[in-house]
Formats: C-alpha cells, structure tokens, sequence
C-alpha cells in the first residue's frame, strides 16, 4: 500500500493550456506520472502533447478513468474547480493554485470531506514516490531517489532542500508530500502520519512544519497517544520570525501566543520527536 | 489587512447595527468641532489596530470640546502601544447598561467559521476564555449549511437573556455572519457589544482583519491594502512590488525563493551568530527583473551590511538568477558584499556568470550563510 498514488493513478490535469499546466504537466508525464487527460473550460477538443483536453472534468473520468485531479487553475477558479472534480467523481484532488480565499477554502475541504475526497493542499507542490516514479505535483524529481524516508512538508522548496540532503547522505524517500502553506488545507500531518504508518514502503518519517496554526503540536499529540511505531524527525521554520507577520505562506504567522516555535518544538520534544536545528541536521537525527 | 475601527464600524453600519454617533478627526481643531457636533461627553479614540489599545491610554473621555482639545493634543502625533496615531474617532458616550461580546472568525484548526459570543463584554476576551470559560458560547458553522439567526439564538441560550435581548444578540451575530461573508473576513469582532439603558444593541468598540488573500474580490481596498497600518515603508514597497517582504532588525539582508527555505535561511543565520535584516520571498521561477528588483529592495536597505541570496528549485535557471543578481548589484547605490547559493537548471551558466563578476557563489546554504557571516567581522 503506497501513499495516496499508485500504479492505478491516472490524472487529469485541470488548467492544462496554461503556462504552468502545460510545463508541469510535460514534466510530470516525462517522469512516468500517467496523465490521461486534460481539462479547461472552452478549449474541449484541443491536445497538449497528445493529450485530450476536455471541457468538463466528468468527460475526463468517463472516457478515461481519471481518478486523482491535480489544478493549475487562478485562485479565483479554484473553488469551482475543485467542486466540479468532487462532483465528477475524483477521489484525490492535489491543488497547487497559490492565493484561494480562506471562505472558499473552508467550503470545498468540507465537502470534499463529507464526500470521502482528499485534497492535497492548497498553495503546495504535490507529491511524488521515487520508487514508482509517479508525481502529482511540480517538485524537480532529480533531487529525489527511491528510498525508506517519508517527507511530510509545509513548505515547497525547504522540502526540496531536506529531500536533497537526504538523497545526498546515499538514502532516499517511499513518498514526500508538501501539505501546503495556507491556514485552511485539506490533508494534515496527523491523517499523513496514519498514512505513512501503513505504508510498507517507509521505514521513518521527516516533518517539515513552521509558525503558526498548532499542526505540529497535534503531530506530537498523535505521536504519543497511538506509540507511533516509526522513528520521526523534524524541522520547523521560522525560529525568527517576530508574533503578527505573514512569513510568505499565509499561514504562516504567529498570532497572540499560538503558533510560535518555542510550542512546537516543546510539543514534539514531549513526544520523543527529534528537531533538527538546520536542515542538513535531519540527516544525522535519522541515524542514516 | 487590519481595518481600522472606523472603517470597521462604516461597514458594519451599513448592515444595520447601530454604532455610537462619532466623527473621524485628524488635528485637535477637527477634534473640538466634532465634540461641539456631537454634543455632552465623549470618548476620543485612537485610530490604531493593534489591540489592547484602551489599557494602554489610547481611548480617553473627554466632558466638552475645550477638554477634546487638550485630549486630542496627548493623543494625535504621539504613539500608542508604538504604533503613532494619525488620527481619532470622536464619538458620543453611551448611557451602558450591559457590556457582551460577539464576533465571527475563521477557526483555522476546525477549518470552518466559530461565532463567539459572552456577557462578560468589554474585556480581554482572551483572558476570559482562560479564566472563565463557561462565560463564552461557542458555535462552529457548518460550511456546507448556511446558519439561521435562529441557531445563534440557540448559542445563547446558556446567558438566560431576557427573549427580546436574546432576539437582538442572535440577530447581530447572524449579521456579522453575513459580512463576515461578504467582505471575506477572518475576524470581525464587536468588544463591546453594548446595551444601553433603553434597551437598544450597539457595537461601541469594532475589528475586522480581510482576508489577505480575497483582496481581488473587493477591489474598493486595493489602494488601502497598499496602505497598511502594519507596514514599515520597506514592507509598504515590497507589497506593492507583490514581494512577500518582512522587516527584521538586523544587518543581513536575506533573499530566497519559497516561504519555508526563506524562513529557514533567515533562521540559519543566526544560527551561524549573525542578525537577519529581512525576510525577501521572490516565489517561484523567477525572472531576472524579479531578482533585480528584489536584490535592489534589500541592499538599498541602510542597515543591510552584506546579502544572502538562496534559490533552489528545479526549474529555476540559475543564469537568470545570476544575471538578475548582477543587474541588482549594478543598481544599488552602495556595494555590500554578496553570497549566493542556487541550484537548479544551467546551474554552471549561473556559476560562470557570477565568477566574472566577483561574487561569491556556494553549493550550499550553511556555506554561504557561514560565508556571510563572516563577511562583516572585523567591521563593527
């Protein structure tokens, strides 16, 4: 059992006449990624490297078998486009579009999760398993080879930072998967970790957190109640950063007195959970 | 973007609860001509959005327009909880009979909107909820189901309200509910929610915090939000540049692309015993205008002593990022030693262009950080 992808994934990419849609998607598809078709409202018809576009994403899941949905789409169609996937009937939606309002967010992580959807962000750089060469996300695969470490971020390139050190130590990662910056995301480090403990393919775990929100304080939480069986790292950025400003991602901040540092890292230090100080310390705190 | 209370209270207005009589002044001459307007004792307020602005002076009564005056002159120029006030807003005293709380904001961790509500008014809601927590009703909202004023209503049973109270507090809270909606709020807060001795509900004190990213919807705010109370001049800049910028008070300027490594960059500095002087995330596949620009904006900055640039990404072209540095450098009016760290697409392009210029280029982030560091020592 893999981690949200597997050899049955089969993509659709929403927003793919794009810049970006197009880029990533040549990309993804290069990298061994099964995209079968593509969607953007009023250009059905057209291909983008010899894949189908259509207008609905129901065409894409009718004709094709599309099961997983990965948007390109501006901030201002993302609440659209992810409902049209849900009721399409796609099961995994990876949402890469930066900026979606909070309200609109709120709204489509709860009907996907009333319907059994999983959403994968907002505002994230997807996901990719090395060992099978599938990525649902525009992260570079050259800094990535197969190994046992799972990578759970909030971030984009500090995991591609971490994920490279890893790969440089001669060790490698089952599946990384950036959850996004935004207050308001789909899946979160307590849902991944039950993930990344079935999945037989991952001998331990990297959480990448920052400031503000409590995920990482409900991580530890997690940790200690259910005797996680894997050895877990982590990092958490934005030691500095002053209570009241918007560190790039909005979500994060610091405001009043939660979402600092200091709780996180008092949290996971309660539960046995190593931090590293620099990202290249997670190599040693793996004991690789 | 923070409003300030009386652009918070025109909105809230325009829903249909009642605010206090109050004008918005600017010099002490505004100050007791609205006092004689509104006429009888007043509150003189500090227009200022950081909280915890009345303990800390920031709000004073005032009896006539001559007592205004002299209030007005201990409050505009001067700072509040460090924030200098610009402006006040004068309004009328109301005869209070009860203090309650209410506001609607977005709960992050249930992923949904909370409506807050207390009789317990007037007071650091905060301190409250720590202390007497049974004093606050608390209700998420459904997402997926809009709420009706009667399911406030039901929130409040608890405070045992006389029913006609109960109607006008389920009925503010329902309102909020909607503008909180409407206008893309994360907070929108009355403390207090006052009752004054006729009976009558009325948002004496207001905060509203828009949601960052739904500014494109309302786009009444635009020029405001380049215009942020919160903001250094630096940051102010920045954000009209659409950079992601925040002030810190060092003497390292730090750029990078991506919200995490940024953060981890500026944390890593000191790490290595130096003082960042900002945080600069350009984003992603930057362009060599949008790493000019940016270079630009950190080593203009007087206190910046020396840069450290780190760009990773997989579809970054290191020669852009290089050409991009050197322009910036080219610009800057004075020169300040550089360090960059970047990796990517034509990373030996970028090296090469980087050498011919004499800047310093490392393979990776603890180098050049270390690097950087160091550069100043010697020097202060």
């Amino acid at each position: 059992m893999s981690v949200i992808v597997n050899q049955d994934t089969r993509v659709v990419v929403q927003g793919i006449t794009g810049n970006e849609g197009r880029f990533h998607t040549v990309a993804m598809k290069n990298y061994g990624t099964n995209i079968v078709a593509g969607c953007t409202p009023g250009k059905g018809g057209q291909t983008v490297e010899g894949i189908p576009v259509y207008d609905h994403v129901s065409d894409a899941v009718k004709n094709h078998g599309a099961n997983t949905s990965i948007l390109f789409v501006p901030a201002r169609a993302a609440k659209s486009g992810v409902n049209e996937a849900i009721d399409a009937g796609i099961k995994t939606i990876v949402v890469i579009t930066e900026g979606i309002p909070q309200a609109d967010e709120i709204e489509f992580v709860a009907k996907a999760a009333r319907q059994g959807v999983t959403i994968v962000g907002p505002n994230c750089p997807g996901l990719i398993n090395p060992g099978l060469r599938i990525k649902v996300g525009i992260l570079p695969v050259h800094i990535f080879q197969p190994g046992k470490i799972g990578i759970i971020s909030r971030s984009g390139t500090l995991t591609y930072e971490i994920a490279w050190h890893i790969t440089a130590a001669g060790s490698g990662q089952s599946t990384c998967i950036g959850m996004g910056g935004d207050p308001i995301i789909g899946l979160d480090f307590v849902k991944l970790l039950a993930l990344f403990r079935d999945d037989a393919e991952t001998g331990g775990v990297v959480l990448i957190g920052e400031i503000g929100g409590n995920a990482e304080e409900k991580a530890a939480q997690y940790i200690i109640e259910t005797k996680y069986p894997k050895p877990v790292v982590a990092y958490i950025a934005g030691r500095m950063a002053p209570p009241g400003k918007r560190m790039g991602h909005a979500g994060a901040i610091i405001m009043g007195s939660s979402g600092t540092a200091k709780s996180k890292i008092e949290a996971y230090a309660a539960a046995g959970v190593p931090v590293a100080e620099k990202p290249s310390d997670i190599v040693k705190l793996l004991k690789m | 973007m923070k409003l300030f209370e009386y652009e918070a209270k025109a909105i809230i207005q325009k829903y249909g609860i009642k605010i206090p009589r109050g004008q918005i002044a600017r010099t002490a001459d505004e100050v007791a001509a609205a006092t004689a307007a509104i006429g009888g004792a007043v509150f003189i307020k500090s227009q200022i959005t950081v909280s915890g602005r009345g303990k800390a002076g920031g709000i004073l009564p005032a009896a006539g327009k001559d007592a205004a005056r002299q209030v007005a002159g201990s409050l505009l120029g001067k700072r509040i909880k460090d924030v200098p006030v610009k402006a006040v807003l004068v309004e009328e005293k109301l005869a209070l009979k009860e203090q309650y709380y209410a506001s609607i904001a977005i709960d992050r961790q249930a992923k949904s909107f909370v409506a807050l509500a207390s009789t317990s008014g007037g007071v650091d809601i905060e301190e409250v909820s720590r202390t007497e927590p049974e004093k606050i009703a608390r209700r998420h909202l459904d997402p997926l189901a809009a709420p009706a004023p009667a399911d406030f209503a039901k929130m409040l049973d608890r405070f045992q309200l006389a029913p006609d109270d109960a109607a006008r507090f389920a009925g503010v809270l329902f309102t909020l509910y909607k503008l909180a909606l409407e206008y893309d709020a994360e907070l929108v807060e009355l403390n207090p929610l006052v009752k004054t001795a006729d009976g009558e509900f009325y948002a004496a004190d207001a905060r509203m915090t828009l949601d960052d990213n739904a500014i494109f919807r309302h786009p009444e705010f635009a020029e405001r939000n380049l215009h942020r109370e919160e903001d250094t001049p630096r940051e102010s800049e920045a954000r009209k540049q659409k950079y992601s910028y925040v002030d810190l008070d060092g003497d390292i300027g730090i750029i990078g692309n991506g919200a995490g490594l940024v953060m981890a960059t500026v944390d890593m500095v000191q790490v290595f015993g130096g003082r960042p002087a900002n945080f600069l995330d350009i984003g992603g596949g930057a362009e060599v205008e949008v790493i000019k620009n940016g270079v630009l904006l950190v080593m203009n900055k007087p206190e910046v002593r020396a840069v450290l640039i780190n760009i990773l990404g997989g579809i970054t072209r290191c020669d852009l990022v290089a050409q991009g540095v050197v322009e910036g450098l080219k610009a800057a009016v004075v020169q300040k030693p550089v360090a960059v760290r970047m990796m990517g697409t034509n990373e030996k392009e970028g090296q090469e262009i980087l050498r011919q210029h004499g800047i310093g280029y490392y393979p990776d982030m603890e180098r050049a950080t270390a690097a950087i560091v160091k550069s100043g020592e010697g020097r202060k």
